[in-house]
């Protein structure tokens, strides 16, 4: 297929490879951190380890949606889909994040909430059209990817009148986590994995501040497998030269100041939250958006006094260890026998952007041969 | 007798009342269209002859939404799914039965057009509909239509297929092209419409059976991977036999149409529905003459070898991708698309 085999070629796969063993030093260890779990995602889904060095290592970041949303958010959306007549729209992966107790939206739907599943935000908006009788409440996440879309879905909402839509807006910002794992040294990293397609969003001089402050090199790498190869070959040549540069693998689709328009939209409908509670980060100042005063009747925070709640994680679940990049999934106790994708404890086991549903679905063969 | 408005109408309650209203549908409708010997004899239980030797029977529901897509509709996959599922077993399907539920305000003229559809598959796969049941729920109660049927077949002696004879070193065998009926679905579900080429595989396969059957009677395994896709099938026979299995990921046909609709949705093929397409396994001696015969059936003319059974005390599916890595071909979690048949 045009424009993705061209990225998945095994033998140039293995071209890259045999580069990245032959400038590795073998006296050092290469620990970069992937921050996208698209990254994630395409690292066990292609088994690109297989192909690396023993002594470089992919650690998994924080950059999965559904994983760093709080259990406390889902808890509010469904006391808000439970006590008020309101349709609550949201993407599929989100319906099955366990909130406290063993909870989930799937759950509540299943009760007989009116919980739909939608694939964009302009679903949510003809959901509101077709049911001008009840409230409709489109859960929005996401990093600044899926944030311009629900901007204009707000903006839409507003032109045309519409009274009976909201937005529980959970939208985060990338730069601020990861400065935050920068900042407290724990994941010991010596570079990043840049994301793909938020780049392409905020641009890649968003990422200046991580590599001055910290020293960190940074490769802005694409999500098909030979862009994460290159990118990891860029990386290697940054830690071995001594240089700390935010670099642009992902040429094809990011620019240096990213997409302007879709930042304009950002900037009319949201302003920065003072702080926000990651899963696994805690809170964080200035790393989420909410709608500013001038879309203020588009938000179902205020229209419906949702109130913040607090939900303590499941005992024995590593996910923020996992998210913070300190830890491996298999590391978990839970980890293949309590959390799978079917019963998951934890939120890195529920999107295939997790790093613990990776891990499990595409390479668990390599936890059984360590076994063995 | 209540006249039949079949043009206009509409279904009502009455309909599904058992009085005159349900005679005039099961009559000016049903009957009509699927008519054979033996739902003529008109009886509460249809009356057939068997000969000696094993049988087998298989029942399945079917909700698909929409009810009408690109290469089918709801009434030729409830005929081609109950077969298939009949003909998985190594058997010759002879009969099938049809219960309905129909929801009230349903329009008339989908129903026949549902009906005839149904009549013609029956008709190409020469397995009569020889008895049925029509219920009708409150409007809001139901989607349209669902049509729930069961098939009964006749085992020819010397078949023993099972989901628990696969052994390793056994060669697994899939009949052609994977994901064409659940991304023919995708394409027209409602707020996700996109252009495709792709028709739905839906497909009777007993045809197929058959002569794979009467090539190598030693058929270890049949299966049709709908719901979950080939990966969800593979993992249960290997649950169901103990066994592990390597499969290559270049051997399994995969449609440029098919690829491009996953990539953009997030989708994996291996995971998506189909409805005319068969994995086989047997022994590694008998694939070569079982890759003839199916290539030379017009189900089957992009029938390969995916890869091999392997002993496995971990039950995997491991797939060497075509990059050149490994990794696990796991069950389906959660669903990946609902109501696909």
């Amino acid at each position: 297929m045009k424009y993705v085999d061209e990225y998945r070629d095994g033998d140039k796969a293995r071209e890259l490879a045999a580069r990245i063993h032959n400038e590795i030093d073998p006296q050092r260890q290469y620990r970069f951190m992937e921050f996208c779990g698209g990254h994630t995602h395409a690292i066990f889904r292609f088994g690109i380890h297989d192909l690396m060095p023993e002594n470089l290592k992919y650690v998994h970041g924080p950059g999965c949606p559904v994983c760093v949303l709080p259990a406390g958010r889902i808890e509010a959306a469904i006391k808000l889909a439970e006590s008020e007549d309101v349709i609550l729209c949201t993407y599929a992966d989100l319906m099955r994040v366990p909130a406290g107790k063993g909870d989930s939206l799937n759950r509540a739907k299943a009760r007989g909430s009116d919980i739909r599943m939608i694939y964009s935000s302009s679903d949510a908006l003809a959901v509101a059209r077709e049911n001008p009788d009840r409230q409709v409440v489109f859960f929005a996440i996401g990093f600044e990817t899926t944030t311009p879309p629900t901007a204009a879905a707000i903006r839409i909402a507003r032109a045309e009148g519409l009274k009976n839509f909201t937005v529980f807006c959970n939208h985060v910002l990338t730069p601020p986590a990861m400065l935050h794992i920068l900042s407290s040294g724990e994941a010991c990293i010596d570079g990043i994995l840049g994301p793909s397609h938020v780049s392409t969003i905020i641009g890649s001089h968003a990422y200046a501040d991580c590599c001055s402050l910290y020293r960190m090199p940074l490769v802005i790498a694409g999500f098909e497998p030979l862009d994460v190869i290159q990118s990891t070959l860029m990386l290697v040549r940054q830690v071995n030269q001594g240089r700390c540069e935010v670099e642009n693998q992902y040429v094809r689709a990011v620019r240096e100041t990213g997409n302007q328009k879709a930042q304009a939209l950002m900037a009319e409908v949201f302003e920065p939250r003072s702080v926000f509670e990651w899963r696994g980060l805690g809170d964080l100042p200035a790393s989420a958006v909410q709608i500013n005063a001038q879309y203020a009747l588009f938000d179902a925070e205020k229209r419906f006094a949702m109130q913040k709640m607090q939900t303590a994680d499941v005992k024995g679940c590593i996910c923020p260890a996992v998210l913070r990049g300190i830890s491996d999934p298999d590391q978990c106790k839970l980890f293949a026998t309590a959390c799978t994708p079917e019963e998951p404890k934890g939120a890195c086991m529920v999107s295939s952007e997790g790093a613990c549903a990776a891990q499990y679905s595409y390479g668990r063969y390599r936890s059984a041969e360590t076994r063995v | 007798m209540s006249r039949l408005d079949i043009k206009n109408g509409l279904v009502e309650m009455a309909h599904g009342s058992g009085g005159r209203a349900s005679a005039a549908l099961i009559d000016g409708l049903f009957t009509r269209h699927l008519d054979n010997a033996l739902l003529r004899q008109g009886d509460d239980a249809t009356l057939f002859e068997v000969s000696a030797g094993r049988m087998v029977i298989s029942t399945d529901a079917h909700v698909v939404s929409p009810l009408f897509f690109p290469g089918g509709d709801i009434g030729s996959l409830s005929v081609h799914g109950t077969i298939n599922d009949v003909a998985m077993s190594g058997a010759k399907p002879l009969y099938l039965s049809a219960s309905f539920i129909l929801e009230e305000g349903f329009s008339l003229a989908e129903l026949e057009k549902i009906v005839i559809s149904m009549a013609e598959a029956s008709r190409l796969a020469g397995v009569p509909v020889v008895t049925g049941d029509t219920k009708v729920v409150e409007s809001g109660k139901g989607d349209g239509v669902f049509i729930s049927t069961t098939g009964i077949g006749v085992l020819a002696e010397g078949i023993r297929v099972s989901g628990d004879r696969a052994e390793a070193g056994d060669a697994i065998i899939v009949s052609g092209y994977i994901g064409d009926h659940g991304i023919a679905i995708l394409s027209s579900r409602q707020g996700l419409e996109f252009d495709t080429q792709i028709q739905s595989d839906s497909a009777a396969l007993h045809g197929l059976v058959a002569d794979m059957v009467q090539a190598v009677p030693d058929i270890h395994c049949l299966r049709d991977p709908t719901r979950g896709g080939l990966a969800t099938t593979l993992n249960e026979l290997c649950k169901q036999s103990g066994v592990g299995m390597r499969i290559h990921e270049t051997d399994i046909s995969v449609r440029a149409e098919v690829k491009g609709a996953c990539e953009l949705l997030g989708l994996d093929p291996l995971y998506i529905a189909n409805e005319g397409k068969l994995a086989c396994i047997c022994p590694k001696a008998s694939a070569a003459k079982l890759i003839s015969v199916m290539q030379a059936h017009p189900l089957g003319r992009e029938a390969a070898v995916i890869g091999e059974v392997v002993a496995d005390e971990s039950r995997l599916v491991v797939m060497q991708t075509t990059f050149g890595g490994q990794r696990v071909v796991d069950w389906l979690a959660g669903e990946q698309l609902p109501r696909i048949c």
